[in-house]
């Protein structure tokens, strides 16, 4: 029964790896033509292209971290208090509030873009990166609050209650009591918002207005076209930074509470 | 013991409830800043769209007010078959994702850590990096078309089968599953872990075959994950623009690859009826929310109701 457990774990992820092996090879490969199974000669080329200013690659990649980092840091700002309301408090219209704050995941933003880049034209915030920020908070905030909603729905509330009447400042009882308590939630909703803001292509690309050169914009704009190496070298290239943080937070990740947020909705 | 005096009780109950509406107050409050920034982006953005959308507001200038944007949409001859494509992938890789996640959850329940470290691979993962994977791992000419031939299956990449771009779309129902199996299986894994075993031993030793304690106890306890997850990977799916622009079939096109069509067209005109087409999109995945959170009103009544 074991042996079949680790047989099914491995056979998971093989499949789930085998994507990545094309690419791989691919960023590897000079002149890899059908039926050649593996390349008959093998190059650095593609991964050299990658820092010339002509390919913008190093360009999408700052912007792309600057972008992500800004967004996750405010999402968290904003997602803090309200997972700690819909988590720990009762209140009239609670539910309703919650399903408000989902929408932008489930309801899809194509609509929503073009009205958005109508203000942000007036505002003279199209084409900017902080334009590009905003939008990118409406789907990073609906996951923080859902992930801290169900952390602060397991928090006891009597132990901030305790350092307070033992004479804690209530700034020494959110760094000392609270924080740590709420630490695998934070974690795991600024990786949700990193990895989402990452990712985004459309929002990005509307509100963006082609000022803004994010590294799913560099992929999207080579994926049109044909050069397979570079193609490759870039996708390695945008999984990097979210393999990173995913390293980090693999252990907050394992905590249930943390992740059962997101299956009760 | 001595008598509370009626003036008395009303002032405790008056105190009683100013102490609960400073609460709520307070609740509010701190939902304040997530509920306006939702709001005046997603909700404002609505509005604008609409009011573009039927001449209220426009690049074209205002004025006329009329319906004709939607008239235009929906009498688009490619509308109804693009409707149809993206509740076909999207019922279909959310349907294959749910069943397959439940099935894998449950199976590496008590596989340890590892099990979520497996289903954590694909979670960091672009979008467009699953795309750029799947494009040279199943195009005609892809890493699986030359196993095939390095093996004898095919004589050349003529005979290997269209998987990407192709009228049934499997290469995006392939990525779909790809990436949303891992996501929903970690979700569910979290589920299941917090469920107490106590219900399931019990019926178990009450007699229950391990099927019926599934079927009767164990996925009634996961239901409320279930319908989460699947809520959000559907709407995901349905409004996923990158996945069938590179992967899926070029005619007919999925809702929001129709509109994105639309509204990068070079004719300005047509401006109002991409917009009409985008509101329409959002409509149908509001009613999705509604349906949905009328299942759950109405499984919490039931429950309270026994």
């Amino acid at each position: 029964m074991k042996n079949i457990k680790n047989l099914l774990l491995i056979l998971i992820t093989v499949v789930l790896f085998l994507p990545f092996l094309p690419l791989l090879i691919w960023s590897f490969a000079k002149g890899w033509y059908f039926p050649q199974l593996i390349p008959e000669q093998w190059t650095l080329q593609h991964w050299i292209q990658l820092l010339l200013p002509t390919t913008r690659v190093v360009e999408g990649l700052l912007q792309s971290l600057a972008i992500a980092f800004m967004t996750t840091l405010l999402s968290l700002l904003v997602g803090l208090p309200a997972g700690r309301a819909i988590g720990l408090m009762e209140f009239p219209g609670k539910a309703a509030l919650k399903l408000f704050l989902l929408t932008p995941i489930i309801v899809s933003p194509l609509a929503t873009l073009m009205g958005i880049q109508f203000v942000l034209i007036r505002l003279g915030l199209n084409g900017t990166i902080p334009g590009v920020i905003l939008v990118h908070l409406m789907p990073t905030i609906p996951y923080m609050t859902l992930v801290l909603a169900s952390v602060f729905a397991n928090f006891d509330p009597s132990y901030e209650i305790q350092a307070r009447s033992l004479g804690a400042s209530p700034m020494q009882v959110f760094s000392q009591v609270t924080l740590p308590l709420i630490a695998p939630g934070l974690v795991v909703g600024a990786l949700f918002a990193f990895l989402i803001s990452w990712n985004e292509f459309l929002l990005t690309f509307f509100v963006g207005a082609g000022r803004v050169f994010t590294l799913p914009m560099v992929l999207f704009t080579l994926l049109q076209g044909g050069n397979n190496g570079l193609i490759a070298a870039v996708a390695i290239t945008s999984v990097i930074p979210g393999l990173l943080f995913l390293l980090v937070s693999s252990k907050a990740l394992q905590n249930e509470v943390t992740l059962g947020g997101l299956g009760n909705v | 013991m001595s008598a509370v005096l009626p003036t008395q009780r009303t002032e405790i109950q008056k105190s009683a409830r100013r102490s609960q509406w400073r609460t709520y107050g307070l609740a509010y409050g701190m939902l304040l800043p997530a509920v306006v920034i939702i709001g005046l982006l997603f909700g404002g953005g609505m509005v604008l769209a609409f009011l573009q959308s039927i001449g209220a507001i426009g690049i074209l200038g205002a004025g006329n007010i009329s319906l004709s944007a939607y008239q235009a949409a929906l009498s688009n001859p490619e509308f109804i078959r693009s409707l149809g494509l993206s509740l076909y992938i999207a019922i279909v890789a959310t349907g294959a994702s749910t069943i397959l996640s439940i099935a894998l959850a449950m199976a590496l329940r008590k596989a340890g850590r590892w099990a979520s470290v497996a289903c954590q691979i694909t979670l960091p993962i672009p979008h467009l990096v699953g795309i750029a994977g799947i494009l040279l791992l199943l195009s005609p000419s892809g890493l699986i078309s030359r196993l095939f031939y390095a093996i004898g299956l095919i004589q050349s990449d003529q005979d290997f089968p269209l998987l990407v771009n192709d009228s049934a779309n499997v290469g995006v129902l392939l990525h779909f599953l790809w990436k949303e199996i891992p996501f929903m299986t970690l979700i569910l894994l979290a589920v299941l872990r917090g469920i107490n075993p106590a219900y399931e031993m019990q019926a178990r030793a009450l007699g229950a075959s391990p099927w019926q304690c599934f079927w009767n106890v164990t996925l009634p306890m996961m239901k409320s994950g279930i319908l989460s997850s699947s809520l959000i990977v559907f709407g995901y799916i349905f409004s996923s623009f990158e996945v069938p622009f590179l992967l899926g079939s070029t005619r007919p096109r999925t809702l929001p690859v129709l509109v994105y069509r639309a509204f990068t067209d070079s004719d300005l005109t047509r401006r109002p009826e991409a917009i009409a087409l985008g509101i329409i999109l959002s409509i149908l995945s509001i009613l999705i929310i509604v349906a949905y959170s009328w299942v759950i009103s109405r499984d919490r009544q039931s429950e309270s109701g026994v």
